[in-house]
């Protein structure tokens, strides 16, 4: 995997600065002021007075609040429901391999236990471990006990995704999560040498997704340059090998084992396989699809200085991207299609983001901010344009290609 | 290990990261690995305003001794609320709670509980039970405190021809007397039980700042071993009096209300009691910092409210979520210390 290879490269972390994290300098604990402003506001915002951002503030909190009070007995039924329809699927689908020697099955199977894992993944797993359903103090569905049908252990994907992600959203240099350390996805971030490898790495690591996201949470590069101690990585990893010897014997040697009792036992194993492939392809189409469009703003440090509750909401919306779609498909993305409500507001229920999104849309009309979406297909189409342009550096000359990649990789 | 727990096991192989439980509950509800459940199996109306509500305990309940406790969780809104309620049914049977509508917890319970709801609970305890010799005892109990007395009665009086049970219970009027029919026929059926009640609303409540009252209901009570179960009033007296005039050993008190210390006012004390260290916080001073500074390892992420990453039980005292105002003062309850100030003296398990 690239990753690996990314942490031989490690003690470049020094001058690998677009690339890499830093510890906040620092602390800032509590709820962020209201009053005040950034010293400089993004140019999609910059025409927003300190006023004008104190009063959004005032009105997504509001709407903050205004859901907070609703939340009950329905909202508790529906993620009852979604558990109760994922570990039916993952039951069916696992009981159909057994008989998957008739391909019919193989089918069935393969689709459902992929369905299952996207749901596990996506609307339960993401959502529960943000603390969207705390509230109901219920320990099967609680942010600190619950652990998901997916590669990376829970506790370290809290981590690095609910606390660095989402606190430094698109801040280059503090959100690891802007191209995950293998990608280049924003003009922000200076050209090297192996960005020419950015489509194809991108291919590869959407089919093993789970796995490229259980090494990324590892913070290999993070022990090199001394801000991870060993011991921790040490047990980073200890999880990791747990967790992932378990999920490697329940997919490819147990169930494809008692397969074997009806012959069923290679298509019991390619259809884990299968599911599993489908599910990390589509959860990476739709992450991809919440941060990397076009169209989406990057921040510097710089920029975040003196950030109010109102800066914060502001650098949320236009760093994230929706998709638009179905009930379904908002269900099937776990609500990701939602990334701009979900970024603004990451522990309300995800069943809310597609009622406030039209109100969301609205605020940001009405403060002349851009709300980015738009169907699957052109979201990741724009995705993926980007992740292409960005593979050559900016300098790049499309009437002389060689010769002036070739000066930017000697000067890289 | 037994056959269950081995073939357990051997399922979670095909069942990781779960249990093979959260999978069993797609077909039994009582099925679960991490939180005990029971089905009630009756809800039956007892005097003005309390039901007695029984319930099967699924798998790791254990049978409970009369007279002890559990706490009992009920979903409310989505919300799961906790109290604790005394088993009033004989020792060894089916769980059974006797509760009256005060408060919202107990109120939902006496409205809104149906046979077949489910109940989420924790192992009976409790040290307030029977000796463990034969002794006589006196049971002085008001208004729903008879309840882990009754456990007791429904134990021991049916089974102990030779036992010795003078039970003085005190409640408003006759209609809010709990279990009066039973305890009448009882006492008819059962020598060795007897009864005397006391309306208050007549008759006053018994004092016992001075044994006169008690001199005169149960003129031995000094040689008896005494359960007090009722009002914090009560018990503080019953306390003060056994102290003065008797032996403390043998007077045992069950405790119902806790003291909150609402007083209102932000900021107060904070104990770290795995730290075991202490601060003083203002109103707007967070937790996690008021930690950090006393020199206490805290939990820590985002340091805004976003990530949860801070989350440490409540022991005791009341906090405020400094984004919305909200004040959490249960027991048990997790806080993001990141946006909590104290609101009044706190105990945090860091």
């Amino acid at each position: 995997m690239t990753l690996t290879a990314e942490s031989t490269q490690a003690d470049k972390t020094a001058q690998d600065i677009g690339r890499s994290h830093t510890p906040p300098k620092e602390k800032r604990t509590g709820v962020l002021p209201t009053d005040g402003g950034v010293a400089v506001r993004p140019p999609a915002a910059a025409h927003l007075s300190d006023d004008d951002v104190r009063r959004l503030g005032e009105e997504l909190d509001a709407l903050r609040d205004e859901v907070i009070a609703s939340r009950g007995a329905k909202d508790a039924a529906y993620i009852r429901r979604m558990i109760t329809i994922q570990k039916s699927l993952e039951l069916a689908g696992r009981a159909a391999l057994l008989g998957s020697r008739y391909k019919p099955l193989w089918l069935a199977g393969t689709g459902m236990i992929a369905l299952g894992k996207i749901l596990d993944n996506m609307e339960i797993g993401h959502n529960v471990l943000h603390g969207q359903w705390d509230w109901m103090r219920d320990p099967d569905i609680h942010s600190t006990t619950y652990e998901w049908d997916f590669v990376a252990p829970a506790r370290g994907w809290q981590h690095t995704h609910n606390d660095l992600h989402h606190t430094w959203t698109n801040v280059i240099g503090k959100d690891r999560d802007v191209g995950y350390n293998i990608l280049r996805v924003s003009p922000d971030q200076p050209w090297q040498k192996r960005d020419v490898f950015n489509p194809l790495v991108n291919v590869g690591l959407s089919f093993v997704f789970e796995w490229g996201i259980a090494s990324y949470d590892l913070e290999w590069d993070m022990v090199k340059a001394g801000y991870k101690t060993r011991e921790q990585f040490d047990s980073d990893l200890l999880a990791l090998r747990v967790k992932a010897q378990d999920q490697v014997v329940k997919e490819y040697i147990a169930l494809p084992a008692i397969a074997m009792l009806t012959k069923s036992g290679g298509r019991a194993l390619t259809g884990s396989l299968a599911a599993n492939v489908i599910r990390n392809v589509w959860a990476h189409a739709v992450i991809f699809c919440g941060h990397f469009p076009e169209e989406v703003d990057t921040f510097s440090e710089e920029m975040i200085d003196g950030e109010t509750r109102g800066d914060w909401y502001i650098r949320q919306m236009l760093g994230s991207a929706n998709i638009s779609g179905s009930r379904l498909f908002h269900i099937m993305t776990g609500n990701l299609s939602h990334q701009i409500e979900h970024h603004l507001f990451p522990d309300i229920p995800s069943n809310h983001y597609i009622k406030i999104a039209p109100r969301v849309r609205e605020i940001c009309a009405r403060y002349g901010l851009p709300y980015t979406t738009g169907p699957f297909a052109l979201q990741l189409a724009s995705t993926w344009k980007q992740i292409c342009k960005l593979a050559v550096p900016d300098t790049f000359d499309k009437r002389r290609p060689i010769a002036s990649l070739r000066e930017a990789w000697n000067n890289a | 290990m037994g056959v269950r727990e081995v073939a357990l096991s051997a399922a979670s192989v095909f069942t990781a990261p779960y249990q093979p439980q959260d999978y069993l509950r797609l077909v039994n509800r009582l099925s679960s690995a991490r939180q005990l459940r029971g089905v009630v199996r009756s809800v039956t109306p007892e005097c003005s305003g309390s039901v007695t509500i029984t319930f099967r305990p699924g798998r790791g309940w254990h049978a409970h001794e009369a007279g002890q406790y559990a706490r009992i969780g009920v979903e409310i809104d989505g919300v799961r609320q906790w109290r604790s309620y005394s088993l009033s049914a004989p020792a060894g049977e089916d769980p059974a709670i006797t509760v009256t509508a005060v408060g919202r917890v107990s109120s939902h319970l006496v409205q809104h509980t149906k046979v077949g709801d489910i109940l989420f609970l924790a192992p009976p305890q409790g040290d307030f039970v029977l000796p463990t010799g034969p002794r006589p005892l006196l049971m002085l109990t008001a208004g729903s405190g008879i309840t882990p007395v009754m456990s007791m009665i429904r134990t021991l009086v049916p089974r102990r021809p030779d036992a010795d049970v003078v039970l003085i219970h005190s409640a408003r009027t006759s209609q809010d007397a709990l279990f009066r029919d039973e305890l009448a026929r009882l006492a008819a059926e059962h020598e060795s039980l007897h009864v005397v009640h006391r309306y208050t609303g007549t008759d006053g409540r018994i004092d016992l700042t001075t044994p006169a009252d008690l001199d005169r209901l149960c003129p031995d009570w000094r040689s008896r071993k005494a359960y007090v179960c009722g009002p914090a009033q009560l018990l503080d007296d019953a306390t003060a009096m056994w102290h003065e005039h008797h032996a403390p050993d043998a007077l045992s008190v069950e405790r119902f209300e806790t003291a909150l210390l609402a007083d209102g006012g932000s900021g107060g004390h904070v104990v770290f009691e795995k730290s075991d260290k202490e601060a003083d916080g203002d109103g707007s001073t967070t937790l996690l910092e008021l930690g950090e500074d006393a020199g206490v390892l805290m939990p820590h992420g985002c340091r805004m409210g976003i990530c949860r990453s801070c989350l440490v039980p409540l022991r005791a005292g009341q906090v405020k979520d400094l984004r919305t105002g909200e004040i959490r003062a249960d027991e048990g309850d997790l806080i993001q210390t990141c946006i909590s100030a104290p609101c009044g003296p706190v105990h945090l398990d860091v």
